[in-house]
């Protein structure tokens, strides 16, 4: 039995999405200030009622979450600054959520944001981390495409995936972006196109590669009676995990930190993996999804490609996932590729989806993963919600 | 299976020179210990002093035990490929221009999982050794190559990056009027040179071995004095363009001190032999290096500086020669730093007494003049930077890594 | 007296009187005298260029120079040898300017030259002496060999046991500043004295005997087939260097055209 505290009378509500653009000339801090701006629209608020924030961003140097603060004209009594990547969402959630549960602040304005100039991605890459920069952007690839492929390699040679295996989930969520309007790629995706596509770096190729873009994400965390006081659909927090830097002896990463806590992420949430209606993963890469899948529990390692050659992944299909696409297809807005998951979750699960929806959404699973320092991404987390 | 290099066509003139790019070269201060290693061609990763655990990416302190005592030392360098991958494009502008290019990750029988350059006859699952070699920036990498020599190894296009290989590159030997001088021509022309330009200066002072030297296949008598700027500048205008190893041999060994000499006429002329000839080389002939680093099979590669290791400490019985070789060393710093943007690495060659007429009294070990070409040959094939020839240069190495002072003293006598 | 000097100025620019020009160009490429290594040696020519119209200096070129006292075509001043180290006025700066414009007797030895071990002997010189007349007290006597026509590596005659340049034996030399009370020794060739003058008794005996006498030297000269044997005044004032030994300088011949 968990000994965690559960996340009782806290609640997530407004979710915001700042329509992507594929290049913008706007700053990281317009991006947020957008974000905020809409929180604030969305739940009623003023700006200065803002007295918690959480920030993820790649771009927004050189300053931090307290520079932004000044920027804004925010007055916070509770700050974070949360730079890991694809996982900052639900960590950010995490953090968000205690700090009003613990009463430390009543609205925590939960804010992921790039923006994408030309040059944005390479200037990004080389100053991503210590070990990047030592021991990775020396070899070959500018960026995390060969570190992705060998862990692809890697797993399609222990587990027998196949290329496409990965290219079903890729097709499934390019049908289901294809009704975001600012979705990144809007076209139709076929297996065949797929397969075809040209390689990046064996056997990455195109299509398993997300596109860089500007974006922005963002959530509110207060108490459950703040959200019902001020009308806002609200969703619960029923577990959540984090881990960093698990399983550091494995040889090549084959499963992430969720691993060490599915068991607490599904006793804490009191559901089975059965009872989900909704999947939202980190899917920087196939390879990374079907990793979720297993260490999350849908299925056991190693079982990944069974899993999805028995399942189908639309919005409406067998096991709806990605529903709003991912990053794949919507596009990786830098950080806010960790926040899409949960504004995609909360707008499913209070019946309010951008795209389609999914029928009945009571019970969603969000995942994040990031930060590739060097070999291996180190970050993960997952949460459960549900329909307040 | 590496396909054998051809020998390359005859540049098209009216084509643009492809500029110099290289990899991203920053590296943590720490992971430095890499770049020391590779320099001298050693493989070395960190070692825990306390729980012995050996890791890598270079950390500062032990990921097992969080010791801060990590330093770096030889470690066995085989392992076993676990995963390859073939990069076909990249953001970064030097691995964009040459994709295909591959990389995998190896598990070293030492314990640590590396993330290396991949060798062209090496394969997923294979048994490997991993090389420390300094990229084209002049940043270390590991690279993974085949558990035994394969053939025409070398002419791997991602391994001939990272070296300086001779194999159909064309040579200039600054002085061919000595033993040495003769020697590294012929080295030279054995090692796969197209063509072996041999500098004479004085043509009308007759020398040992001029027939000989003539008769070296490949080997073209070019007149270069590196005392005179003119002829230094002239030469660079002719031939400058397809010069793109340089070995200066220019050298001048007379014993005696600083104190105890005679007048300044000697060390003047150590002086403008050593220190302003290098000079006079570098000026003349850097600039167009620089700028063909990336021009080709035959690219320019490397600037080769022969220096007595007592540049590192005086020897005091040939005290002013110890100092302008000291001279020379610093300013081969300089060119370093100066060349490393086009590519070219500067090459130290550090040797005690060689087997020559001006250390005739000097009791052995001494070092024979193809010794020291066979040595510089593989320096060069082998792409590091810092090299130590014989015995006594070893030993000086060895020394001064442990206690400088000490050695001073010692030296002395 | 003062029209007699300009009406020779004037001869001059008229053409009347020739300036023959003696001297070899003082460029890196001549050859320079080699001793034994063990021995300091004389620095070749070497120039450095300071600036030429560039960023180094906009509007202007010049250079450096350095280059031993004994090295292109040349003075010897008789403090450069140890026979002459302790005469009065025996350098550079302190012999008497008169001694720079002397009569010259060219003995012409070319043909005998083709062969770079050729011993100039009394008799040799004698045997001119019936032809062109008395080598006079004063003249400088000047060895024309045509060996400044060569190209650079046979100019040397560097063989395996030294130099090999035509020149005068002792006796030559002796009798020259006994006998005929020369001004000086004047050769084409590198060195004052025959090339393997070590081996004479005294070695060196051009240098030896001339600067023991207070005489003077000129080598690497040129043009002396452009002299006739007798009647050339020769212009030879080296640099004024503080106790200097010699230096390289600007050798004129002024001849009477038709002469």
């Amino acid at each position: 039995m968990t000994t965690r505290l559960a996340y009782d009378g806290v609640v997530v509500c407004v979710p915001v999405t700042i329509p992507y653009r594929r290049y913008s000339v706007n700053s990281a801090h317009w991006w947020i200030g957008r974000a905020l701006h809409e929180l604030t629209l969305g739940a009623g608020i003023k700006p200065k009622d803002i007295d918690g924030l959480i920030v993820s961003s790649f771009t927004v140097g050189p300053d931090t979450a307290v520079g932004l603060t000044q920027h804004f004209g925010l007055t916070p009594r509770w700050l974070d600054h949360v730079p890991m990547g694809g996982a900052s969402g639900v960590i950010g959630l995490r953090r968000a959520a205690r700090a009003v549960q613990a009463g430390d602040a009543q609205f925590v304005a939960c804010v992921a944001a790039d923006t994408n100039h030309v040059d944005s991605f390479r200037k990004t890459l080389t100053s991503f981390s210590r070990f990047a920069q030592d021991a990775v952007y020396p070899y070959g690839s500018g960026g995390a495409n060969a570190s992705f492929a060998l862990i692809t390699k890697n797993y399609m040679n222990q587990y027998g995936a196949t290329r496409e295996d990965f290219g079903k989930l890729c097709v499934a969520q390019r049908d289901n972006a294809l009704a975001i309007p600012f979705a990144m790629m809007k076209k139709k995706l076929t297996l065949d196109e797929y397969m075809k596509a040209r390689s990046i770096s064996d056997p990455l190729h195109l299509f398993d590669c997300v596109m860089p873009c500007a974006g922005a994400e963002a959530f509110l965390v207060c108490r459950e009676e703040t959200a019902k006081s001020l009308g806002l659909p609200a969703v619960r927090i029923l577990s959540t995990i984090e881990r960093h830097n698990a399983f550091p002896d494995d040889p090549v990463q084959y499963r992430g930190g969720w691993a060490m806590d599915t068991d607490e992420l599904w006793q804490m949430a009191g559901v089975k993996p059965d009872d989900v209606d909704l999947l939202e993963t980190y899917d920087d890469y196939p390879v990374i999804v079907t990793m979720q899948f297993e260490d999350l529990g849908f299925c056991k390692k190693g079982e990944g490609p069974d899993f999805i050659r028995g399942n189908t992944f639309t919005t409406d299909g067998t096991f709806p996932h990605n529903t709003s696409g991912g990053q794949l297809s919507v596009g990786q807005a830098g950080a806010a590729g960790g926040y899409l998951g949960i504004t995609e979750a909360m707008r499913q699960l209070a019946g309010t989806p951008i795209g389609k929806p999914v029928r009945d959404a009571k019970l969603a699973v969000v995942s994040g993963f990031g930060m590739i320092n060097y070999d291996r991404g180190l970050s993960s987390g997952a949460a459960v919600l549900a329909r307040a | 299976m590496t396909a054998p290099l051809t020998r390359p066509k005859r540049k098209d003139p009216l084509k643009k020179t492809r500029q110099p790019l290289y990899p991203q070269s920053i590296r943590s201060r720490t992971a430095q210990g890499l770049t020391a290693a590779a320099a001298q061609g050693r493989f070395e990763l960190q070692c825990c002093s306390d729980c012995k655990e050996i890791f890598y990416p270079p950390r500062d302190a032990c990921p097992k035990c969080l010791s801060a005592r990590v330093p770096f030392v030889p470690v066995d360098n085989r392992g076993t490929v676990l995963a390859e991958t073939t990069i076909q494009t990249s953001t970064d502008p030097y691995f964009r221009e040459r994709t295909p290019w591959r990389a995998g990750l190896t598990k070293l029988d030492a314990g640590p999982v590396v993330l290396s350059h991949l060798h062209g006859d090496v394969a997923e699952g294979a048994r490997v050794r991993l090389d420390l070699k300094l990229d084209k920036g002049g940043a270390p990498v590991l690279i993974a190559l085949p558990e035994k020599d394969t053939p025409n190894m070398a002419d791997d296009p991602q391994l001939r990056e990272m070296t300086c290989d001779p194999k159909f590159r064309r040579v200039l030997i600054t002085d061919g009027r000595t033993a040495v001088g003769q020697a590294m021509a012929k080295a030279f022309s054995e090692a796969g040179a197209n063509i072996v330009f041999v500098g004479i200066a004085d043509p009308w002072k007759p020398f040992p071995g001029e027939d000989m030297l003539r008769k070296i296949e490949k080997v073209e008598i070019v007149p270069l004095d590196v005392t005179d700027s003119e002829s230094c500048i002239e030469q660079a205008e002719q031939n400058g363009g397809r010069i793109d190893i340089v070995v200066n041999t220019a050298e001048h060994v007379r014993p005696g001190g600083v104190m105890q000499r005679h007048g300044l006429t000697v060390a003047r002329e150590e002086m403008d032999v050593r220190y302003f000839g290098l000079m006079r080389l570098a000026q003349a002939f850097g600039p167009a290096m620089r700028s063909r680093g990336a021009d080709g099979v035959n690219s320019a590669a490397a600037f080769v500086n022969l220096l007595s290791v007592h540049a590192l400490m005086n020897w005091p019985a040939y005290g002013a020669y110890s100092a302008a070789e000291a001279a020379c060393l610093s300013a081969a710093q300089c060119l370093r730093a100066e060349l490393r943007p086009g590519g070219v690495k500067v090459v130290n060659v550090f040797f005690g007494p060689l087997e020559t007429e001006w250390f005739q009294t000097v009791p052995p070990p001494k070092v024979a003049p193809s010794a020291l070409a066979k040595a510089v040959v593989q320096a060069l094939q082998r792409g590091v930077e810092d090299v130590f020839v014989g015995d006594i240069a070893e030993d000086i190495r060895a020394r001064l890594a442990v206690n400088p002072k000490a050695l001073e003293r010692e030296i002395a006598g | 007296m003062a029209s007699d000097l300009l009406s020779f100025a004037q001869r001059i620019t008229q053409g009347a009187i020739r300036v023959v020009d003696l001297t070899a160009t003082l460029s890196q490429e001549f050859p320079t005298i080699v001793l034994p290594p063990e021995f300091g040696q004389a620095a070749p020519f070497r120039i450095e260029e300071i600036s030429r119209y560039d960023e180094r200096g906009p509007a202007w070129y010049w250079n450096n120079f350095s280059v031993s006292e004994h090295a292109g075509t040349h003075f010897d001043a008789p403090i450069h040898w140890i026979s002459g180290k302790d005469l009065p006025n025996n350098a550079v700066d302190t012999i008497d300017p008169r001694n720079f414009i002397a009569p010259a007797s060219v003995i012409d030895c070319s043909k005998e030259s083709a062969d770079p071990d050729f011993v100039v002997t009394v008799d040799f010189i004698e045997a001119w002496e019936k032809k062109h007349g008395r080598v006079a007290a004063g003249d400088w006597v000047l060895l024309r060999t045509d060996w400044s026509k060569k190209p650079f590596r046979d100019y040397a005659g560097m063989g395996d046991d030294g130099a090999h340049t035509p020149g005068p034996e002792p006796a030559t030399v002796k009798w020259l500043v006994e006998e005929r009370d020369v001004h000086g020794f004047g050769t084409e060739t590198i060195g004052t004295d025959y090339g393997q003058a070590q081996h004479f008794n005294p070695p060196y005996p051009a240098h030896f005997y001339m600067h023991g006498k207070g005489r003077y030297g000129l080598q690497c000269l040129t043009n002396l087939d452009k002299l006739p044997p007798k009647g050339a005044v020769i212009v030879s004032a080296p640099l004024k260097i503080k106790q200097g030994s010699g230096s390289p300088l600007r050798v004129l011949a002024l001849v009477e055209d038709g002469a």
